[in-house]
């Protein structure tokens, strides 16, 4: 087993007195790519967004590359910006509503986190993010605002903006739920060619088939725990927890 | 009707009225200016999770909105040397009354705008290993100051009009003069279109040219 880039240990996530993620353990290696499933409301969005600090943590550690993530101090411990952003520019993430800049053009949305958070040269900037809107099959496209994409042309150029701050990890939250469903396959297709190149990525999905071929493991997340962990095989195929065949049995109710 | 308008009374004074403008001038763009900054700052208070920024911020809004305005300046010129023993000019006392009214007001449609922007783009740009900082400078504000723009063009129109007040704690601006020149001449209707008119030519080109503004805006969203 390969040393975990990213360990979580004993993770839990209240909203109020809302106990969503109840004491999660939990780490990737490098080229891991792991498709999160489960329920609306069992936290796996919550569980995803812990993990590059979009949500505070109400309890646990989160680990990278060895180095624990905050700073403690009599017994509290606290999140610096500083190592937040550090932990942002390593572990990238790709929203379900894309939430491009609607004032910037696609190039500029791409070049942004280059020129702002890595401080480069516009030239140069420039040069990274047409290579990454060409990966994602947007050329053509460079100088067009984002409202006037389509919803899956929108989140290729996420992916790209995503993709060109070289993250370690990926993470992608419901990245085609909010699209048409003709718009779904060329997503899927740009997020199959990043495993390709053997990206360690993490996906939060409804879509069980593509989790099916695109995952190396695969979480069946209830109530705020990992109710079931294995092989897309054994978790999608052969699923041993009743909690689990109760929610395929009800995706596949329809299946024709 | 046997009353004959004389405007040569206005031609005559011109320079009155031009020292007036120029004092009005030096009264509206600083707290304009002022007002803006110090509104920023205060809407990062009001939506500050920490109460003791929260809490004040609201405090110094509210007092400022909910009370008249002509109460504060008079209340800066008066009631300052009785607290801290120390007497403003006209001028200053103007000013300050001015800045600190535009920027609760600026404070409220900062605070409106950053709350109608969509979390999500705060939540894209941190997700790029941007600081809350950077986030506001090049996501958050560009969107806030276009959807705000009407709202700042009309607190800058409003201000404007209001430093007409400061001719009460007598300060030597438009109105001032206008007072002035109406009570020595008895020629107020001439006198005072004049002043209007002179307000007019002072603040027009302003909206014109946010309007414009607006519309260049626009067209990239």
């Amino acid at each position: 087993m390969q040393k975990p880039i990213l360990e979580i240990k004993g993770l839990h996530k209240r909203f109020g007195d809302h106990h969503v993620l109840r004491g999660i353990d939990f780490s990737v290696a490098a080229g891991e790519r792991i498709a999160i499933i489960g329920g609306s409301g069992s936290g796996k969005s919550t569980f995803l967004r812990c993990m590059n600090f979009m949500e505070t943590l109400s309890e646990g550690e989160i680990w990278l590359d060895g180095k624990r993530i905050g700073t403690e101090r009599n017994g509290q411990v606290t999140y610096p910006e500083r190592q937040l952003c550090a932990v942002r520019e390593r572990v990238g993430m790709v929203f379900q509503q894309f939430n491009l800049f609607p004032h910037m053009t696609v190039l500029q949305n791409v070049m942004e986190g280059l020129v702002t958070v890595k401080g480069m040269a516009r030239e140069q900037a420039r040069e990274i993010a047409l290579q990454e809107l060409d990966k994602v099959g947007l050329s053509e496209k460079v100088d067009a605002w984002p409202g006037r994409l389509s919803g899956g042309q929108q989140q290729r150029v996420a992916i790209a903006r995503a993709l060109s701050m070289k993250p370690e990890i990926l993470l992608f939250d419901e990245p085609t739920s909010s699209l048409d469903p003709e718009l779904v396959g060329e997503v899927l297709r740009v997020i199959n060619h990043l495993a390709e190149e053997g990206r360690t990525m993490l996906l939060v999905t409804h879509e069980l088939g593509f989790a099916y071929h695109f995952a190396t493991k695969v979480i069946f997340l209830a109530d705020g725990v990992f109710h079931e962990v294995g092989t897309p095989d054994e978790v999608l195929k052969n699923p041993r927890q009743a909690r689990t065949q109760e929610f395929l049995r009800r995706f596949g109710e329809f299946a024709f | 009707m046997n009353y004959s308008p004389d405007f040569s009374v206005v031609l005559d004074n011109w320079p009155v009225l031009a020292r007036g403008l120029w004092v009005t001038i030096q009264i509206w763009l600083p707290s304009i200016a002022l007002g803006l900054i110090g509104g920023f700052l205060i809407s990062q208070a009001r939506l500050s999770s920490r109460r003791w920024l929260s809490i004040p911020s609201l405090v110094y809004v509210e007092l400022f909105r909910d009370t008249p305005v002509l109460i504060q300046l008079i209340w800066f010129f008066y009631a300052f040397p009785i607290l801290i023993g120390v007497q403003l000019t006209p001028f200053t006392a103007a000013l300050l009354g001015l800045t600190l009214n535009t920027t609760a007001y600026s404070a409220e449609i900062f605070r409106g705008g950053i709350k109608s922007i969509h979390r999500g783009q705060m939540e894209g740009a941190k997700a790029i290993g941007m600081t809350h900082a950077q986030a506001m400078r090049r996501v958050i504000l560009p969107q806030v100051v276009k959807r705000m723009l009407p709202a700042f063009t009309n607190r800058m129109i409003e201000v404007a009009k209001m430093s007409s007040l400061a001719s009460v704690i007598s300060v030597h601006e438009l109105m001032y003069q206008g007072r002035l020149l109406s009570s020595t001449y008895y020629r107020p209707f001439e006198i005072l279109t004049a002043v209007a008119f002179i307000y007019f030519v002072l603040i027009y080109p302003g909206t014109f040219l946010a309007g414009r503004l607006e519309k260049r805006l626009a067209r990239s969203s």
